[in-house]
């Protein structure tokens, strides 16, 4: 035992030192500055493509939601490109066809990010540019637009309360986070929805689309120079600032919960979890490295094994964190059919629990630094891997040489680390449970069984 | 993993554009193949020091006989149970190990292999890839439990997803004996009785060097790929692979109409009509016109359907379109939609008929294709900045029966697709007799089902 352990330390060693040295030298150079509009700037410049990415991050996710209002926030971000000054949502469309640029974008609890890839050729990219300009800070959001999304917006809506898997997340986010704005449904309910108005879209807008609070992210095929001009031209004309309330801290110890939701499906959907870990956390790497142990690392995952290896009792079951400016939520889930789910509900427990209590093996930490390590540069072999990176550092506030760093940080885990980190981060006694498509048997009984017990 | 055609209607037109795609300006090939038929082909591209190995076998769902089908794909997931020399779940810890990631996914026509890694650990992969090309264990426990995860995932991904079973439906429907009719991960029937002989045997008819073609793409040298493709595959022997019959379908000789209930909440619509598919990269043009009317009706959010019955009549709260013009077998030109509140599946559906009618009755705008040429001009671009994807488009025109140094010549191809031709294609293929019309009919969930106020316990 002892031997072995030996031996793979040595080899860890070599490994790292192998694979450092290539990483160090595969690392982009990031260029950072404000611009005058007061937007941070994060560029790399890299012409191996004709190519330009773009990407404006907004603190505007659905945690400035109001519960009154949830759905807002979804609705602005979507409604950006259907109108603006001088361009219907057609012209939009059609112009940014016409150069073969593609729009797209993120949003989530904290961010609304807008991003755009084009050509990097003259014509093609001042057109593209020129659109995203517009939809950045010239948006009209329709009325007859806003209506229509609106009924669009709906029907998705009633549609995902018959899907197990949107019925156990609505659940499951709200038993987390309670009344926190991160418990909120982002899309919204049929409520909420049905009653947002023009004004309260505008509003939003204004309140939220600032430079100040905004990020510019720009990868690829131009100068500093033009990079420096893009950042300018996409925000200049933004919203005056706004003073905001900063979001709420999340309680990051909830009361054990479990609800049990019928469903015809033959599957139950089954998740677990409480608040993880914020963006900017102390335990992040432990707690990262710790996960991919425990229900990260695809196929080599404790749960996998546990679950699926050990047992065939599910297709997929994984665990993980979902850092966010506040702790976002830290999440095990799995489907399996309904007939064993309450037995595969015990073995995920058991795991998790022993996890937590014992840590990861020596083998096991040298075999998740390995693949995290090893990794390191499928994390940045693309534009648009590095372009998401440029807009995470940037939203989050993060050192310019978190790229640089992680590979140190990575190897700085130790299991104290991640035993510590998991011991004060992680309680299975409190933990939020959702089980929709519950055995049909069972559910009535627990949940009365439940309740007394909670007496 | 497995991808179903479904995936392709949730994709974009534009990717399947992309298929079609490669500029002089591309990142050279490189082929060669090993004495016992294996085909290596290496794309050179240094931007990252990564590197991705994929293997595709030229055996999918297609070749499949009556009972055992999801064979090709329980297999695919037994391809990670072992070789003698790397016991069970070695293979996965030794990529992870490596930095790798890696998975596999079958289709109706091939089953491929892929692992991601760094450019130092391509001797590995090859190592480990071409162990199980001819090594691999089977064994009845390992098999019968494996089942269980398919038919695990087979309720996830279909039997719980009513747009899914739709469209499991339809296929059986258009179809009599092509074996397209059949869903990639088998019949539930079908996986309760497989053996561990069934997959032993599926095992010894395909798994063979001259049955597949591994591509290489990444930051590594064509001459250092095949020396090593030589050193850890050149050994194995080629096998004699059993004769694939061709299958043609019955003609259809009329429209085709099928209702599936499933407990949902909003009805859906899905219209298919017979097409060909690329054979002859030069002298056809249908495949070509084809990609482009899809384009043209769904190619952006301002193309004809979206425009129309999207934004303007709100007939519908979506509408799709996908032609796949690659692959072994049939094809087919298939619309989709959700109709809006208060609107029914007969008001969409002929609405998507009104928009195909004018079509074929006035043609279509210049302006309207040389937007489409544009998008894929752009994507030819733009798929450089994915190895995967670039190795992927290179497996699959290998594995359906062209040449990926057809792709050039593809893209030109499209490129000189005339409005006329599109219109011609749509006035050939949109036709009542080879139309095939499946809806989704949404059943109420019990009542019980909705996660009521104060339904949380403590535990």
């Amino acid at each position: 035992m002892r031997a072995k352990n030996l031996v793979a330390t040595c080899s860890a060693v070599i490994f790292y030192a192998l694979i450092f040295s290539d990483t160090a030298l595969a690392t982009p150079k990031i260029e950072h500055w404000q611009s005058a509009s007061g937007v941070r700037v994060y560029f790399v410049e890299n012409h191996d493509l004709p190519m330009l990415d773009v990407a404006v991050t907004f603190a505007a996710g659905s945690s400035f939601d109001t519960p009154e209002k949830s759905g807002l926030a979804g609705l602005t971000y979507g409604l950006l490109n259907q109108g603006v000054e001088g361009l219907n949502e057609d012209d939009i469309s059609r112009k940014l066809a016409d150069v073969g640029a593609q729009m797209g974008g993120t949003f989530d609890m904290d961010r609304a990010s807008v991003s755009l890839r084009t050509l990097s050729s003259a014509a093609e990219r001042e057109q593209s540019l020129d659109i995203l300009a517009r939809i950045l800070q010239r948006p009209l959001f329709p009325e007859n637009v806003l209506a229509r999304e609106k009924a669009r917006h709906i029907s998705g809506l009633k549609e995902a309360e018959t899907k197990p898997e949107s019925i156990a997340d609505k659940a499951f986010q709200r038993a987390v986070f309670g009344t926190h704005t991160y418990g909120l449904p982002s899309a919204g309910t049929i409520a909420t929805v049905e009653s947002i108005q023009q004004a309260e879209v505008k509003k939003f807008y204004s309140q939220h689309y600032s430079a100040r609070t905004a990020v510019v992210a720009i990868m690829g095929d131009a100068t500093r120079a033009e990079a420096e001009a893009i950042a300018q031209r996409l925000t200049a004309q933004l919203p005056a600032h706004v003073d905001r309330a900063d979001l709420a801290p999340v309680t990051l110890k909830i009361v054990a919960s479990e609800q049990r939701i019928a469903h015809p499906a033959t599957q139950s959907h089954i998740l677990i979890g409480a608040p993880g870990m914020a963006r900017n956390d102390p335990d992040y790497f432990p707690l990262l490295v710790g996960n991919y142990i425990l229900g990260g690392g695809g196929f080599v995952s404790r749960l996998m094994n546990e679950v699926r290896e050990k047992r065939g009792m599910a297709y997929s079951v994984y665990s993980y964190f979902h850092p966010l400016r506040e702790p976002g939520v830290f999440q095990i889930g799995l489907q399996t059919k309904k007939e064993q789910a309450d037995e595969a509900l015990k073995i995920v427990r058991a795991t998790l629990s022993e996890f937590v209590e014992q840590g990861p093996t020596q083998s096991e930490l040298l075999a998740a630094k390995q693949n995290i390590i090893g990794g390191f540069p499928l994390r940045l072999d693309s534009n648009k891997k590095i372009v998401d990176h440029l807009s995470v550092i940037g939203f989050y506030n993060l050192p310019l040489t978190y790229l640089d760093d992680f590979v140190g940080k990575i190897d700085a885990v130790t299991l104290p680390k991640i035993r510590d980190a998991f011991s004060r981060r992680v309680h299975p006694e409190q933990m939020a449970t959702v089980i929709v498509g519950a055995p049909e048997a069972a559910t009535t009984d627990a949940a009365v069984k439940n309740t007394s017990e909670a007496k | 993993m497995q991808i179903g055609i479904l995936k392709y209607l949730t994709m974009s037109v534009l990717s399947s554009l992309c298929l079609f795609s490669t500029l002089s300006a591309q990142a050279k090939t490189y082929e060669k193949t090993l004495r016992n038929g294996l085909k290596v082909i290496v794309q050179e591209d240094r931007r990252a020091p990564v590197i991705v190995q994929q293997i595709w076998y030229r055996a999918g769902s297609m070749d499949e006989n009556t009972g055992t089908t999801g064979i090709a794909h329980v297999l695919e997931h037994m391809m990670f149970k072992g070789t003698k020399s790397v016991p069970m779940g070695q293979f996965s810890k030794r990529i992870a190990a490596a930095g790798g990631r890696e998975n596999a996914f079958t289709s109706n026509d091939y089953t491929a292999y892929f692992q991601q890694l760094h450019k130092s650990k391509l001797p590995l992969a090859m190592q480990l890839e071409s162990d199980r090309m001819r090594n691999l264990q089977l064994s009845k426990k390992e098999f019968d439990k494996e089942l269980q995860v398919v038919m695990e995932e087979r309720r996830m991904r279909t039997d719980d997803e009513p747009r899914a079973l739709l469209y499991e439906q339809l296929m059986a429907t258009v179809y009599l004996s092509h074996p397209y009719r059949n869903p990639i991960i088998g019949w539930m029937g079908d996986l309760e009785v497989l053996e561990v002989g069934d997959a032993q045997h599926w095992y010894n008819n395909w798994y063979a060097p001259n049955n597949a073609v591994l591509v290489v793409a990444g930051d590594i040298n064509a001459e250092e790929v095949f020396a090593l493709a030589q050193r850890y595959y050149g050994a194995i022997p080629a096998r004699k692979i059993p004769s694939r019959k061709v299958i043609n379908d019955p003609a259809q000789l009329g429209v085709k109409r099928m209702v599936v209930k499933a407990p949902a909440k909003l009805p859906n619509l899905l219209m298919a009509y017979h097409t060909p598919t690329l054979r002859d990269p030069e002298k056809e043009w249908k495949p070509y016109a084809l990609q482009v009317l899809a384009g043209i009706l769904d190619g952006n959010e301002s193309a004809r359907l979206n425009k129309t019955l999207v934004r303007e009549q709100q007939l519908a709260s979506s509408v799709g379109v996908s032609y796949d013009a690659i692959s072994r077998g049939p094809s087919l030109f298939m619309l989709e939609g959700t109709p809006s509140e208060g609107k029914t599946v007969a008001d969409l559906e002929a609405g998507l008929r009104t928009q195909l009618e004018l079509l074929i009755r006035d043609g279509v705008s210049e302006e309207e294709l040389k937007r489409v040429k544009a998008q894929v001009t752009a994507s030819e671009v733009y798929k450089r900045d994915s190895l995967f994807y670039q190795a992927m488009q290179i497996g699959q025109l290998e594995s359906t029966g062209l040449s990926h140094q057809a792709m050039p010549l593809m893209l030109q191809q499209l490129q000189a697709v005339t409005g006329q031709q599109v219109q011609e294609v749509a006035r050939e293929f949109i036709k009542d007799d080879q139309l095939s019309v499946a809806v989704l009919d949404p059943q109420p969930l019990p009542k019980n089902s909705v996660a009521k106020k104060g339904a949380v316990h403590a535990r």
